[in-house]
């Protein structure tokens, strides 16, 4: 057991795969030599060479593109888009084909491989390097989406990834790299090394896809959230003493909607938090879901905090991003309704 | 009066655009002048090891090997024994007839969609001659002949064009949009060009395996204007991987002429030059220019020499699709005044003139073949076809989106009734 940032974790996942398994192969622009703008690959071209881990020219396209190709003959590539932000021109690779490739070809192909990219907000990134695309993931059929929130799940999660048959967008909160943040920018950040969930132990084990987490218990009110936001969510709840239940999605897709059903039956309310724009964005899946299960259940209207429905903004950075204090105001309308 | 709207104004200074146009439209004559820019047998031939530098002229001057009498001359004239030359006949004529049933099972209601590759026959079926079991395809949809070449059995295709109960593709395709791992074809897309990375993708993938299998990418003349079709020539020339990357360029686009993708500019094969690519331009409805281009590029490719480019130069005669009315578009004449023929025509010339072959023989082999394609059909037929017959279930709708079926939707089966 070792204390590491979620950086450390990622590095941790592919040394320990790409010691298992000889048919990973790791690229993506400035992955080899220098480790990736974010560290998360340093070490691997020295220590495994550069015919599993190697720099790419910037074409997002070409990337996925050769990755699928590369998947379809029996590698597992694990590939890094440097910024979500950049993954557009790679779209059509990831949805029209890594994720259809099993399905149209009747299983004679298929494309097992993981696209990892940072996401979200929280740095200063403007609008070029701080959205978070789930949804658009989350929408194709043949793709599973994940995004962890913290070290301990980021390492099970990408080795799961890695070592699943279908295609996955792992989404990393890159707020969340060198230590959790809970939304207050105007507090000195405080490292991973301090939180329970950075102890990530050596070598190989998985946290499956497709399970969520209680990370706090209560019975308030039910929280539903992921990445960064489970941060801001728990300090929402710390802040404003309610005793709210918050849920860590961990994937998207496949969604565990059990976790989220016995939840809400037990609250009887429920307020989705994510950092992604709210139209069609992954909380109106949730909110018709809790809908569909909980209908009866329910004592007040589902209530959602997202960011606005604006490109991110560079100097309204605090004001887009949903901090704890929007989070606690939804939570009190939540509960005064 | 805001700034911008008085530069709208006339001005003799005004710039303008140059929207390209093809040589003819409808009710104009056919008009290829200056279109072959070399005889048959003038081209030069390099070593397969030369280097791509000092080899630019290749982009530009068309490989021919037989002249207009069907005498096979010049550098590229392959090595091909007689029974290989009269098997590669044998597949164009299995081609043509498999294409004219299946169009005909269109007319008559039994599929959706068809697509010929009506006097391209001889780019699949001659360049299929140089893959070896275990290399990899990435053809578009009009590559049936490399399918046909390789062997695949025309029962399962045609059961895949008529999406019937013994469909491989389970009902979830378009016709013509086939897969054959064991056959070295990969699952066709649909989206423009995206599978050209892909065979790079692949090809790097066995150089990174250190084995020995090829991969042959496929793109049409209007495709090269996706992206795709870039990433794959960077990708490829900076790992320097074994590929070879196929352009057709039959002209047409739907009614889009290839000059809408190029210009005026340098061949669609020079694009090769540019990223240090050996690119070659050879006449696609020559069977044995294909088969010595393809046979170059292959063992360059199987010699870790890297990727080849080649432009094969033809004329897509028939409709694009049966969606498609190429009357509406282009000269009515101008497929028959190609000047470059027809691929089965000028083998099947060349071989009567090597005292191989008969008009006799071949009027017998046409006749052979079409009643053998005809049976075949029936066969397919007592299967189902996509409005009659013994259906395919449902519930394969739902299979093969994952590997295992996720709960969402299992419900969804279930809520469906599958």
């Amino acid at each position: 057991m070792t204390s590491r940032t979620m950086i450390e974790a990622i590095r941790d996942a592919h040394d320990v795969m790409m010691e298992r398994e000889p048919n990973l192969v790791v690229f993506g622009e400035d992955v080899g030599f220098f480790g990736g703008v974010f560290r998360c690959t340093k070490g691997l071209q020295k220590k495994f060479g550069s015919h599993r881990c190697f720099d790419t020219p910037i074409s997002e396209n070409g990337i996925v593109g050769a990755a699928v190709g590369m998947a379809a003959y029996g590698l597992r590539p694990c590939v890094e888009i440097q910024f979500s932000d950049y993954m557009y021109p790679a779209f059509d690779q990831i949805v029209s084909e890594a994720a259809r490739l099993r399905y149209r070809s009747a299983g004679d192909f298929s494309a097992p491989m993981t696209i990892r990219m940072p996401v979200g907000g929280g740095i200063y990134g403007g609008q070029t390097h701080s959205q978070s695309p789930e949804s658009l993931f989350a929408h194709v059929c043949g793709l599973k989406t994940v995004m962890p929130s913290n070290p301990y799940d980021s390492k099970g999660l990408l080795i799961a990834a890695i070592e699943d048959e279908d295609p996955v967008v792992f989404l990393e909160p890159k707020r969340l790299y060198n230590g959790p943040f809970d939304g207050h920018h105007d507090r000195p950040v405080v490292p991973w090394s301090s939180h329970a969930l950075s102890e990530v132990p050596d070598g190989y084990y998985r946290v499956p896809l497709g399970k969520a987490t209680v990370r706090r218990e209560g019975g308030a009110v039910t929280i539903v959230t992921y990445g960064t936001m489970v941060h801001v969510a728990l300090a929402a709840t710390q802040e404003s003493g309610i005793d709210a239940e918050v849920i860590d999605l961990r994937s998207l897709v496949p969604l565990d909607e059990e976790a989220i059903i016995e939840s809400v039956r037990k609250t009887g309310r429920c307020v989705i938090v994510h950092e992604a724009t709210r139209i069609c964005g992954f909380g109106a899946e949730l909110s018709a879901v809790i809908q569909e299960s909980c209908f009866y259940h329910l004592k007040t209207p589902i209530r959602r905090v997202t960011g606005w429905d604006t490109p991110y903004p560079h100097a309204f950075e605090w004001q887009y991003f949903p901090g704890p204090g929007r989070v606690a105001d939804e939570i009190r309308l939540a509960l005064e309704d | 009066m805001p700034p911008a709207a008085a530069a709208e104004q006339p001005s003799s200074d005004a710039l303008s655009l140059r929207v390209p146009e093809p040589h003819g439209r409808p009710g104009d004559a056919p008009a290829f002048a200056g279109l072959l820019n070399s005889r048959a047998g003038n081209v030069r031939r390099p070593p397969v090891d030369a280097p791509a530098r000092g080899m630019e002229d290749l982009a530009a001057s068309l490989i021919r090997v037989l002249d207009d009498d069907g005498q096979a001359v010049g550098p590229w004239c392959p090595d091909l024994s007689d029974p290989e030359l009269l098997a590669g006949l044998g597949d164009m004529l299995k081609v043509r007839a498999f294409d004219s049933r299946m169009l005909m099972a269109q007319r008559q209601g039994k599929t959706s969609f068809y697509m010929q590759c009506t006097g391209e026959e001889a780019v699949a079926c001659a360049f299929q001659r140089t893959m070896r079991p275990g290399d990899m395809n990435f053809p578009t949809y009009r590559q049936q002949g490399l399918l046909i070449t390789a062997g695949y059995p025309l029962l399962d295709m045609m059961c895949q064009v008529l999406s019937n109960s013994r469909d491989p593709l389970k009902g979830r395709q378009l016709p013509v949009m086939y897969s054959a791992r064991t056959h070295g074809f990969f699952s066709i897309s649909g989206n423009l060009g995206t599978q050209f990375i892909q065979a790079v993708g692949w090809s790097m993938a066995s150089a990174i395996k250190g084995g020995t299998a090829i991969a042959a990418a496929w793109v049409g003349d209007g495709s090269t204007a996706e992206s795709d079709f870039h990433s794959a020539l960077v990708f490829a020339s900076t790992y320097r991987s074994p590929v070879v990357l196929n352009i057709v360029n039959n002209q047409w686009a739907i009614s889009t002429f290839q000059g809408i993708a190029r210009g005026d500019g340098p061949t669609f094969a020079a694009r090769g030059v540019g990223f240090g690519i050996p690119a070659l331009l050879v006449d696609g409805n020559d069977f044995l220019a294909v088969y010595a281009a393809a046979a170059w590029a292959t063992e360059r490719a199987r010699r870790n020499l890297g990727p080849t480019l080649i432009e094969h130069f033809t004329y897509r005669s028939a409709a694009h699709s049966t969606s498609d009315d190429p009357a509406v578009y282009r000269p009515k004449a101008e497929h028959e005044a190609w000047p470059l023929g027809d691929p089965i025509e000028r083998l099947k010339t060349h071989l009567i003139l090597k005292g191989i072959w008969s008009e006799a023989q071949h009027t017998q082999a046409v006749d052979e073949i079409e009643s053998e394609v005809l049976g075949l059909q029936k066969q397919a037929e007592s299967f189902g076809t996509l409005r009659d017959g013994p259906p395919l279930s449902p519930r394969e709708m739902f299979l093969d989106v994952y590997h295992e079926m996720p709960p969402h939707l299992q419900r969804q089966r279930q809520q469906a009734g599958f």
